[in-house]
């Protein structure tokens, strides 16, 4: 097993709130990894310390063998880890095709002389943006909306474009915060189909979900967060067991502060 | 351009071929037509083109980039005042027009990223605060910096700038083509100042259909998720700032050369709010509202002064509102109408930021 993502001692305070408390874990490549516990429990906070949109306390990631720079977004996707929100967060005026062109910005170059131009580099790059946004529209399904201003789009259309979105960063590790949160058990199932299509094609996802069902047949591990700390970390079935996850569920209070 | 024709009303959507040419031979020959109607009102139109060239620029930061700014008149005066410096007596230097224009362009983009810095963290009302102060500030300096050394000759302002020469040819000159034939200088400027407005419509449309245009309404759609996706919002935000600024430089040296006098009371707060008004109304992010908007808004107040005092004096016998007075109640009213009857705009249509059609003609090719 080769490590992708190696957090160590990750810790994050908001004023009086610990969210984080010397979170480590490792993620290695081609699994899917998910990232469960009650809510507030810190794991939104984690993948927002993790893509550089909170600065952490402490701590570290690895990933690929190097330090990831904290709190620079755009440094962090360059890298190959890509986002989704647990509220979806599209660009509404924009058409679904124009969406992931817009999350094919990273692997661009096309610099104002050459735009203003249109030189031969930047029509290439442009037609071949387009080409790979219809690709990433046709892998999640919904090429057939690519005009389609995002915001008229259904829920689950909407979930799927944001993969969409973020696949077009081309991505080594694909975090996805609930994505299941609001979709109906046909839409979950189509969920389950496309994550494990995305883990075949060799890309490493992490999850954040409630679905303990989705959880337990897609997951090759899951980490728990109770109170901002790491209380279990364990292929699916061992996580279910263990006493101190059944606690912090169904609040036996052990972890109250 | 493409936009412009689709907005072309009951003719664009049914023959767009015709749309387009009417609107060419409408923009060609918008001079002669005013003319009948006298000199001022090509002069009028000259300051139309102007104002297209302000709106598109500001369009460009408003309507693509989401940031509010009203302070973007600061960029006119920063052009006409380059021009100003470096070519009238006020200094004794006496630079060609072709040399001076990307200066005021580079100055007016450098003034952009200094604006740009200090904001980068705020948004919508605080945005729109500290831009209008730095209007103001520019304003201000053109006004005060006469003393103790003399740059901008104070409120008196710099005149005697000198007319644009393009490789020998003074456009301040009427033309002679024969000896009983020339055309008068409004024209020549008019069209100085269209092809620069074609120009412009051509980049803008290039910057849009690309991945800083997508960059940028990522931005304003959303820029936590722009972050997550890996657009660098701090440069991009900078680069909006600064080639918004580089049309309003452009726009700003044509004006400063072709008025023949700068003065800081062309660059009053109430400029930058009726640029605004102009990008608000004729339909924020697409091109073709921000020059209808420009258009309709710029011709609006000079017709109005036409009308109400004659209008006035045969119904009241007296004048009894200034037109002045008339132009910025009917201005308001009119926002408010639109606002009420129109929300997006004139032309409330959606910017398009890719060119997907391309590709499917491409893929019929292989």
């Amino acid at each position: 097993m080769i490590s992708l993502l190696e957090a160590r001692n990750i810790g994050k305070r908001f004023g009086g709130l610990q969210a984080l408390t010397d979170v480590s874990l490792t993620i290695n490549k081609g699994e899917v990894y998910g990232l469960i516990g009650p809510n507030g429990a810190g794991k939104t906070t984690f993948f927002n310390v993790l893509t550089g949109a909170y600065v952490p306390d402490g701590g570290e990631f690895v990933f690929n063998g190097s330090e990831l720079p904290s709190g620079k977004p755009h440094k962090i996707v360059g890298r190959g880890i890509a986002r989704t929100f647990q509220n979806i967060r599209l660009f509404k005026e924009l058409t679904a095709l124009e969406n992931v062109m817009a999350g094919h910005h990273i692997r661009t170059k096309a610099g104002i002389w050459g735009i203003l131009t249109q030189n031969r580099f930047t029509r290439e790059e442009e037609r071949l943006t387009t080409e790979r946004a219809y690709e990433m529209l046709r892998y999640v399904g919904i090429e057939r909306f690519a005009e389609t201003v995002s915001k008229n789009l259904s829920y689950g259309d909407q979930r799927r474009l944001e993969i969409a979105r973020a696949l077009a960063t081309e991505p080594q590790l694909l975090a996805l915060d609930e994505p299941a949160a609001g979709m109906n058990a046909t839409e979950t199932g189509q969920l389950k189909t496309l994550i494990e299509q995305i883990r075949h094609d060799g890309v490493t996802v992490m999850l954040i979900e409630h679905d303990v069902k989705l959880v337990m047949g897609l997951c090759d591990r899951v980490a728990v967060l109770d109170f901002g700390r790491k209380i279990a970390e364990d292929v699916p079935a061992e996580v279910q067991r263990n006493e101190a996850v059944i606690n912090a569920y169904l609040g036996g209070g052990k972890h109250a502060h | 351009m493409n936009e412009l024709v689709a907005a072309v009303p009951w003719l664009g959507k049914r023959n767009p071929m015709a749309a387009r040419w009417l609107l060419i031979i409408l923009a060609i020959a918008a001079p002669f037509i005013a003319m009948q109607f006298g000199r001022s009102w090509v002069r009028i139109l000259d300051f139309a083109l102007l104002y297209m060239m302000l709106a598109l620029g500001l369009n460009l930061v408003v309507g693509f980039a989401g940031l509010l700014d009203l302070g973007y008149i600061a960029f006119y005066a920063v052009g006409a005042y380059t021009f100003a410096f470096l070519a009238s007596p006020h200094f004794g230097i006496h630079l060609p027009f072709w040399m001076v224009l990307p200066l005021g362009a580079a100055f007016a983009a450098v003034a952009g990223i200094m604006l740009g810095f200090p904001v980068l963290r705020l948004r919508g009302d605080y945005l729109a605060i500290v831009t209008l102060g730095f209007g103001e500030i520019i304003r201000i300096f053109m006004l005060n910096l006469n003393y103790p050394v003399n740059i901008t000759n104070g409120p008196q302002g710099i005149n005697m700038i000198d007319p644009i020469v393009l490789f020998g040819w003074d456009l301040s000159r009427n033309l002679q083509v024969t000896e009983e034939i020339s055309i008068h200088s409004l024209y020549l400027y008019y069209y100085l100042f269209l092809a620069c407005v074609i120009g412009s419509i051509i980049f803008i449309q290039r910057l849009q259909i690309s991945r800083v245009g997508r960059a940028w309404a990522a931005m304003r759609d959303d820029e936590l998720a722009a972050k997550a996706i890996g657009i660098n919002t701090r440069n991009m935000k900078l680069l909006a700032f600064s080639l918004g600024a580089t049309f309003g430089g452009v726009a700003g040296c044509l004006f400063g050369a072709f008025q023949g006098f700068v003065s800081p009371e062309s660059f009053s707060l109430m400029e930058s709010i009726a640029v605004l008004t102009m990008v608000v109304f004729g339909g924020m992010g697409n091109i073709a509202g921000a020059i209808v908007g420009a258009f309709v808004l710029a011709l609006l107040p000079e017709i109005l002064r036409d009308v109400a005092i004659p209008l006035q004096q045969t119904l009241f016998g007296k004048v009894i509102l200034d037109p002045e007075v008339l132009r910025m109640l009917l201005l308001s009213l009119a926002m408010i109408l639109m606002m009420l009857l129109r929300p997006a705009g004139l032309i409330p249509a959606r910017a398009r930021y890719a060119h997907p059609e391309n590709l499917h003609r491409g893929g019929a090719a292989k």
